[in-house]
């Protein structure tokens, strides 16, 4: 019971108290690059969040069981960013191979995803809050994963109302998206006393 | 590239004012929003990692311009990463031993330089394709315009947020803190308002 208590906390906490993109302000390319259509936006969502559970369990376990029984920490940013790329290869060949048809609507995001911070901030963070459990990881780096569509998504609806409001004319495309975003994380800010 | 030495110089000229307005990595090209948002909380940490930044795209430029002609295509952003990454692992190191507290403001936000588009933007769109002389300007250009960029960021946010930049107060004593400016939000919304400004002001030159 204690394990799962731990586990829904890490999860709930990811998603909504240490959002990514609201209080870390990792993954903001993306969030700013693709949230103009929903679909596209989940899409980017969905492929985010499958490569984060599996970068951030591998990263971890590389980190845990080899980095530093070796002694090689010194190492470690190098070897994530490899094992990152990786996967990102390897969910697009195997993609490519049994699932042409999904493979065919994440289309350019899957490649952009090495370079999304959220993945290599959430590897790094793994480290940082000394989580000690592999489940832990698990679960926080699919939670990071669920809290980043989120995020997006509720962006991605926010402007496609946009659209049609009268901005003025300097504020149009990433102004007002970054100052709407500042207003999504002061209502974000209200989940900050829900954990400890 | 241009090699006559008076076209040369007028080249690099151009190359390394562009960084700083024109082709500004933040304001105009929306590169590296991630630790722009993060780290502009206050100004040292700013200047810091705008010092890191400067560095590795300088020793990353460098680098990628010299093996340009041994690159594989499809290896090449791998190469790119992997040589940013040994770079910031070296920036890193030094933070921690020589400024152990802005190491620790910073925290995760110097090795998610390794994954900062600044970089990886210039080295696919200008050090693998010039010569060493041509790329180390411009990795001077970009990372000065991207510093300066931080640091003005990261000073209207500490000055409303503190009444105070660098311990120095400027605000008269009536003035109450602004709390919200160093968190998240004003992150967004400052930069959101900045980028508005800056549109406005190109507008007015074209």
């Amino acid at each position: 019971m204690d394990t799962l208590n731990v586990l829904i906390i890490g999860f709930i906490s990811i998603v909504v108290v240490k959002n990514l993109v609201f209080t870390k302000f990792l993954g903001i390319c993306p969030y700013l690059g693709v949230s103009g259509r929903i679909d596209m936006a989940f899409g980017m969502g969905l492929a985010v969040t499958f490569v984060v559970t599996l970068s951030g369990t591998l990263t971890w376990m590389i980190d845990n069981w080899v980095l530093m029984k070796l002694g090689l920490e010194v190492t470690r940013y190098v070897c994530f960013i490899l094992v990152i790329a990786g996967a990102v290869q390897l969910v697009e060949m195997y993609l490519r191979k049994f699932f042409p048809s999904l493979y065919e609507s994440f289309g350019i995001f899957l490649p952009l995803i090495t370079t999304n911070c959220a993945i290599l901030g959430l590897c790094l963070f793994l480290n940082l809050w000394a989580i000690d459990s592999l489940l832990e990881a698990v679960v926080v780096s699919f939670g990071a994963g669920i809290g980043f569509t989120m995020a997006i998504c509720i962006m991605a609806g926010i402007r496609e109302n946009l659209n049609m409001a009268d901005v003025p004319k300097c504020l149009k495309g990433a102004p007002i998206t970054l100052i709407t975003a500042g207003i999504l994380a002061m209502a974000f800010m209200g989940f900050a006393g829900m954990i400890r | 590239m241009v090699n006559k030495s008076e076209a040369g110089t007028a080249l690099y000229g151009q190359t390394l004012l562009a960084g700083l307005w024109r082709e500004n990595p933040v304001f105009r090209l929306l590169l590296g929003m991630c630790p722009t948002l993060a780290v502009t909380a206050a100004v040292k940490p700013a200047l810091t990692m705008g010092c890191c930044v400067i560095f590795v795209l300088l020793c990353s430029n460098v680098i990628v311009s010299l093996m340009r002609n041994l690159l594989k295509p499809h290896l090449r952003i791998l190469m790119f990463t992997l040589t940013i990454a040994t770079f910031v692992t070296i920036a890193d190191l030094f933070l921690k031993a020589f400024q152990p507290e802005m190491s620790e403001v910073l925290g995760p936000y110097v090795p998610l330089i390794i994954v900062n588009c600044i970089i990886i933007c210039r080295a696919e769109a200008c050090a693998s394709k010039n010569g060493l002389f041509v790329s180390i300007v411009d990795a001077l250009g970009m990372g000065i315009g991207f510093t300066l960029t931080l640091c003005v960021l990261a000073g209207v946010r500490e000055l409303l947020s503190t009444g105070k930049i660098f311990e120095v107060q400027f605000m008269p004593d009536a003035f109450v803190p602004w709390a919200a400016m160093g968190m998240p939000v004003g992150a967004f919304i400052t930069l959101g308002l900045l980028l508005g400004l800056v549109n406005m002001v190109t507008k007015k030159e074209a």
